[in-house]
């Protein structure tokens, strides 16, 4: 089956893009004459245009909305208010995870689910089916809505160039919607996924075409480049943002993976996976993810084994030589007996087996 | 893409160039452009023997490792340890800056790698 595209595709061929398949999309890796370091270091530096219209959405509406989304999700959405996002989990019975998602806030009874393009039609039929006696409505409104993301410290100057919106009303983790966006109607959020300030903006099919071309333009005093995906992993890793499959999946619970911040075992209703979850939490955690850093030549990729004294441990999640530290670090899940900062590990790299030591994981110091 | 003519060349983008029973091993201008930014190259050690086909060094990028692989069976005499410090010589000047030198086992296997016309008949095909 031939990978779908984007409303954006052709602005990529223009610009350059080289095209890969990821999750189903033809999509940009990087942009020819830029490349992936580039990118990466104009969204830590400047600003970045990225384009997620790949990205599911899922609107939950009805009188029982809130309830039933905190049945669903790990996170507490009783206490979100109005125009605020958050971001949570949805796991399964067992406490794995069936995707990572944010929730757009627009009132008691109306949500927006954005969720992982790979997932989108796996996300809904789960919804479908936990939906039993709600009085909810679910749509899933993927297809109509195009999204981009504008990354770094200069999105907010580029972007109020564009409105008469004043973005300083836009608080983080926050949304505005309707906003005229040189005359396109938008929902944007202060929102993203590369550790920089930035906004998420979502319209329809056609306009979105607009928004990224006026972007662009606007951004051009500042420095903008478009960005690919290439740079969007280096910039979710380096700022320990976890990637679904990879920190977290269907064999990873969110405890294990490090995320107990957005799991609210404590709230006030039960959700799915909560009893999972909990037995975990106080039998005692068997893995966790850490990150660690090489102290020897080479660079960690996903997949590699981790080692301990001859003894396989786990396995690396998320790898790279970090463009901004120019450091060989990494995520890696293992036996939670050697889960602590400072403790000496191996990395498996082809047939070598490369020192390495535990350090925080949150490895951009903001 | 620079294709050399005096050189030989494999499916996975390596070049090789003969020199008596002594073979250089590089990556061609096709593979460093597909790689981009080289920021990591793992070079074999000295005396190390290699099978045909076999793995013998990985040439990195932010975003991937690829394997390089051996056309000739072989030991190594040399590495270009130059790369250890300066990766990006492999996308600045990828004919120029070989990775490994080998002792070739079995010429007739020469015999067998790709001419710069039949190469440049692949490229084609992949462009």
């Amino acid at each position: 089956m031939d990978a779908k595209k984007t409303p954006l595709y052709d602005e990529h061929l223009r610009l350059g893009g080289k095209i890969v398949d990821y999750a189903g999309w033809a999509l940009p890796v990087q942009y020819e004459g830029q490349g992936l370091v580039v990118e990466h270091e104009a969204v830590r530096n400047t600003a970045g245009l990225f384009d997620v219209s790949h990205m599911g959405e899922i609107k939950v509406t009805g009188k029982e909305s809130t309830k039933f989304l905190d049945f669903l999700l790990t996170n507490d959405i009783s206490k979100m208010v109005d125009a605020q996002i958050i971001y949570t989990f949805m796991a399964y019975e067992t406490g794995g995870v069936v995707d990572d998602l944010l929730v757009y806030k627009f009132g008691d009874e109306d949500y927006l689910l954005v969720v992982n393009a790979a997932n989108v039609c796996k996300d809904f039929d789960w919804i479908l089916k936990q939906k039993g006696k709600f009085d909810v409505a679910i749509d899933n409104i993927s297809d109509e809505i195009g999204e981009v993301a504008l990354q770094g410290p200069l999105a907010q100057k580029i972007l109020q160039k564009l409105t008469n919106y004043d973005l300083n009303d836009v608080k983080f983790f926050h949304l505005a919607n309707d906003v005229d966006i040189n005359g396109v109607k938008c929902l944007i959020s202060r929102t993203g996924y590369t550790g920089e300030d930035g906004f998420e903006i979502y319209t329809d099919n056609q306009g979105i075409v607009k928004v990224w071309k006026d972007i662009m333009e606007s951004g051009k005093e500042e420095g903008i480049k478009p960005t690919g995906l290439g740079c969007r992993d280096t910039l979710r890793f380096e700022a320990a943002l976890p990637l679904y499959g990879h920190e977290i999946s269907q064999d990873i619970n969110p405890l294990e993976g490090d995320f107990k911040f957005f799991v609210k075992l404590k709230k006030g209703s039960n959700f799915i996976g909560k009893e999972a979850l909990n037995k975990y939490y106080n039998d005692g955690m068997k893995r966790k993810l850490v990150g660690f850093e090489l102290t020897e030549r080479g660079i960690p990729r996903e997949g590699y084994e981790v080692y301990k004294d001859g003894e396989r441990i786990g396995h690396v999640t998320t790898g790279y030589l970090s463009p901004t530290l120019k450091k060989n670090i990494g995520n890696a899940l293992i036996d939670i007996r050697y889960a602590k900062l400072g403790e000496q590990i191996d990395i498996k790299i082809r047939n070598k087996y490369v020192k390495a030591k535990i350090i925080d994981r949150k490895f951009l110091k903001k | 893409m620079k294709v050399l003519k005096d050189l030989y060349y494999t499916n996975d983008h390596e070049w090789v160039k003969i020199e008596g029973g002594e073979a250089y091993i590089g990556i061609t201008d096709f593979a460093q452009h597909n790689l981009g930014d080289i920021v990591y190259v793992e070079l074999p050690e000295i005396d190390d023997e290699f099978d045909k086909e076999e793995a013998f060094s990985a040439v990195e990028s932010v975003k991937a490792a690829s394997d390089v692989y051996l056309p000739l069976s072989g030991k190594v005499i040399a590495v270009n340890e130059a790369l250890i410090d300066d990766p990006a010589l492999l996308n600045s000047d990828p004919y120029e800056n070989w990775i490994a030198k080998f002792e070739v086992n079995d010429r007739s296997q020469i015999d067998e790698l790709m001419t710069s016309e039949e190469y440049e008949k692949l490229l084609a095909e992949e462009e």
